[in-house]
């Protein structure tokens, strides 16, 4: 009896923090917080015998984009500052020159982009173009399709395509990048002034 | 007489520190929560360009990593300062990265190997001549999908000036 009567000494959790302080620490130390985060593109697949039966394009359905070494820009033969660029690129993919797209506002010019569905942004660079202007040049066209689609998006349905839940609205979105499909195409990069 | 003598006397309560290890417990749960663990050594330098219309790398176990950029000062005695390509752990050349995409792709689970997404990090000020040749191997190694990995500006403004 006397034994039951004796209380369990209580175990001395004074070094308890000692040892979350540890782990604490380690965990600061071995683990980042950055997410990843960047512009997703595609690559054209690797063909040795290129350029046999591409068919041709007509040269009012390509916005040309050049960015040389000193990471200047000439877009459609013309001087652009990078701000400028965005609305450069939806003009010409909203032009609608065959008036064949219902939905589109542009101005229908007859020099430029017969629709959507034909126009295509041929990209250029040199290989002395810095990777950070390249980037800003790629956020700009994407973010000119982004821009059309949303207004596509709000008009139709009333909300903005970048705020729509991928699994949600599945086919909405579907139907949308239908309505502005994004066509960047890239050349090789030239070698002037490297 | 009495009341001062007990004044005297009395010595401070211990702060109770009882809890201590609770908060530091909580702290842990976050740290291990909202953070991943730092995969590779990076030994380049390596300062993201900015954009605004990206996209989060939804599954870690589909990307593979590719880093551009000058080497960090300790190495650069060593390597220089011209901006080289870093595969895992290690400095790398051009000709290695097939080799290397073709690894990683044998890694993944067959089913997983359509998705592999090879993400790009690499330093603003690099030239695109690398880029370019990193991406010329990545599409001889089947790997079309990329992304190249960028931060979201603090202001929108700061994109477009000069100086970035």
């Amino acid at each position: 009896m006397a034994r039951n009567k004796r209380a369990i000494p209580e175990i001395n959790a004074g070094s308890m923090a000692d040892i979350a302080f540890l782990l604490l620490i380690f965990y600061l130390v071995t683990t980042t917080m950055d997410t990843d985060k960047g512009i997703n593109r595609k690559l054209p697949p690797w063909d040795e015998n290129l350029e046999q039966d591409i068919p041709p394009i007509k040269e009012r359905n390509i916005f040309t984009v050049l960015v040389n070494s000193n990471d200047q820009l000439l877009v459609e033969d013309e001087y652009l500052e990078i701000s400028q660029l965005r609305e450069k690129a939806m003009e010409f993919i909203d032009n609608n020159g065959d008036g064949s797209c219902t939905y589109c506002k542009g101005y229908k010019v007859s020099s430029s982009s017969d629709n959507p569905d034909k126009a295509v942004i041929s990209l250029q660079n040199d290989r002395g173009t810095s990777y950070g202007m390249y980037v800003k040049v790629q956020n700009e066209l994407v973010a000119a399709y982004e821009d059309l689609r949303d207004k596509y998006a709000e008009e139709e349905y009333g909300k903005s395509y970048r705020g729509m839940d991928a699994e949600e609205d599945k086919d909405v979105i579907k139907e949308i990048k239908g309505a502005y499909p994004q066509k960047i195409s890239e050349a090789e990069p030239l070698n002037i002034g490297g | 007489m009495a009341v001062i003598k007990k004044k005297k006397d009395k010595e401070l309560p211990a702060v109770n520190t009882s809890a201590l290890p609770d908060i530091v417990f909580m702290l842990l749960f976050f740290f291990m929560v909202a953070t991943v663990m730092r995969e590779v050594d990076l030994k380049v330098s390596v300062n993201k360009p900015q954009a605004t219309e990206i996209q989060k790398l939804e599954r870690k176990s589909l990307v593979t990593y590719i880093y551009a950029g000058s080497p960090r000062v300790k190495f650069q005695d060593k390597f220089g300062r011209a901006p080289r390509i870093q595969l895992n752990d290690a400095f790398a050349t051009i000709d290695d990265l097939q080799a290397f995409v073709i690894q990683e792709r044998e890694k993944k689970s067959e089913e997983d190997r359509p998705m592999m997404t090879m993400s790009i990090k690499a330093d603003k000020s690099v030239k695109m001549g690398l880029i370019s040749d990193i991406k010329l191997q990545l599409r001889k190694a089947q790997a079309l999908k990329i992304n190249y990995s960028s931060l979201q500006p603090k202001n929108v403004e700061a994109l477009y000036s000069s100086e970035n």
